[in-house]
């Protein structure tokens, strides 16, 4: 191995080590503390590309080196998610068979609020996501429920990311042990491993990231969903973070779970409260 | 493409498995419906001796090594031979002078997480994604690396 790779995985296994929960059970609500998470979590990445702004790591893939940099910015000239934000923008003003619109069931109309999902939800005592919250917007019309891991749902998505770009993700997490408890859930899994390829998704994004995976170069889990909704080459069209999740898991020959299920919300939650203060830039396009 | 990165797919030549089944086997298989070049690489094999079959087991440990749905290994190491390897692991060369003793590769297939418990390499052996004997025959092909 590199001698700089090697020093990166050793730092690398540092860093998980003390990220790593060591059991379930063994977590007192307050022993977790989120804010120190976070600012570990951001350090542990700025160290590791120390050439690297905080909001350059938004660009997955792209921000690793000066090539992928390239590579992004010329696609950025003709971005291959426009067919998707034209029809996401349609969507949205199209009003329900009701009369009523999407705008109706968010704050600010639904405009410049992507970096306020997912938020945990004190009734319902849950994590919601931004993709649940589409959705129960048209049940509560009398609409039927859209895919989470196909085009409407990555064209919604992808038009109420567009109006947010530039604003920092200002997850927040109250004072309430279920609240704490969804956000140390959804780290956990983040770091459990699981498949019979034995990943866990730190595996790749936190120990591995700017490393080839075969072709692929590997994004890392800061700021890893700033940019969703993503473009990809690789499918031909769209994908929304339930279908990133889910394609991760089958990857690492593991049981994808159900889009927005309990421990997709809360990795979503956590990924996206560990990325607090970086910018939104979705929706992205990737090779 | 890279979709399919870790995904298994199945490339593997029809005669490939015959090939190290012992002849009983194949006589007790109806010979029509086996193909022709399969028997005729089981003949072949079941002939070869000494130096000539440590080959054979070596070529056939480098087909399952980057067969995508085996040991998938060019997804981390750089390998001769191997195209579109990725950068995760230490490229695989000179190993038979870094491990002499073919124990420690088989150790190395089999659980990785023994030695280096934050290692991102799959546990083949642990997780049957590869059987004793494929590994066996990796061990071969990584042993004239
Ligand atoms: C075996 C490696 C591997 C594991 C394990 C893995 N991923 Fe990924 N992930 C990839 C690859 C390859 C890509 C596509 C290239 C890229 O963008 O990183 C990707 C992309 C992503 C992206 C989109 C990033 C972007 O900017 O395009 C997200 C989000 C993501 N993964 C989340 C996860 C989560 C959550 C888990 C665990 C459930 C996980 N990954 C586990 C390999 C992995
Ligand atoms: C997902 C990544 C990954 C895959 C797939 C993988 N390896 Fe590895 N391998 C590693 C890493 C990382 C190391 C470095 C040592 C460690 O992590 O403990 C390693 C180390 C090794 C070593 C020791 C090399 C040395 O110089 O000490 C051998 C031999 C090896 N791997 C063989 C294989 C073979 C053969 C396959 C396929 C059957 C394979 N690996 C698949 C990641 C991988």
């Amino acid at each position: 191995m590199k001698l700089q790779s090697a020093i990166q995985f050793a730092s690398a296994a540092v860093a998980l080590a003390a990220l790593i929960v060591i059991g379930p059970s063994a977590i007192a609500a307050d022993s977790i503390d989120p804010a120190a998470d976070a600012k570990a979590f951001q350090k542990y990445f700025t160290d590791k590309f120390p050439r690297l702004e905080l909001k350059d790591f938004v660009n997955g893939p792209y921000s690793m080196n000066e090539d992928m940099r390239r590579q992004w910015q010329e696609k950025e000239e003709f971005p291959p998610y426009e067919f998707s934000l034209e029809a996401g923008k349609e969507m949205f003003s199209t009003p329900f068979r009701n009369g009523k619109t999407y705008a109706d069931c968010f704050p600010n109309g639904g405009i410049g609020i992507r970096q306020d999902y997912p938020y945990f939800d004190g009734k319902e005592g849950k994590v919601v996501t931004l993709e649940l919250a589409l959705n129960r917007c048209r049940e509560a019309n009398g609409e039927a429920p859209i895919s989470y891991v196909k085009d409407d749902m990555a064209a919604l998505t992808a038009y109420m990311a567009f109006t947010s770009r530039g604003k920092p993700f200002d997850i927040k997490i109250p004072n309430d042990p279920r609240a704490l408890e969804a956000f140390e859930d959804g780290k956990r899994y983040f770091y459990t491993r699981r498949g019979q390829l034995n990943f866990s998704c730190a595996s790749c994004h936190v120990q591995n990231p700017g490393e080839r995976i075969r072709a692929e170069i590997l994004a890392p889990a800061l700021g890893i969903l700033n940019a969703m909704p993503i473009y990809r080459s690789e499918w031909g069209g769209m994908g929304t973070i339930s279908r990133r999740f889910v394609t991760c898991n089958i990857q690492t020959r593991g049981v994808p779970l159900e889009p927005q299920s309990d421990e997709y919300r809360n990795l979503e939650y956590y990924l996206s409260y560990v990325s607090n203060g970086l910018p939104i830039s979705g929706p992205g396009a990737r090779p | 493409m890279a979709f399919l990165l870790l995904t298994p797919y199945n490339s593997k030549a029809a005669g490939m498995n015959l090939r190290k089944m012992p002849l009983t086997e194949i006589r007790s298989t109806n010979p029509v419906r086996v193909p022709a070049l399969a028997l005729a690489f089981a003949i072949g094999a079941a002939l070869l001796t000494g130096p000539a079959r440590a080959q054979s087991a070596a070529s056939e440990g480098q087909k399952l090594a980057f067969d995508r749905g085996k040991g998938n290994c060019l997804t981390c190491h750089v390998i001769k031979g191997g195209d579109l390897p990725g950068s995760i692991g230490p490229e695989l060369a000179d190993i038979k002078r870094k491990y002499p003793d073919r124990k420690d590769l088989v150790a190395i297939l089999n659980d990785e997480t023994r030695r280096n418990p934050q290692t991102v390499m799959p546990p083949f052996g642990r997780n049957r994604i590869l059987t004793e004997q494929e590994i066996d025959a990796i061990v071969d092909f990584l042993q004239t690396l």
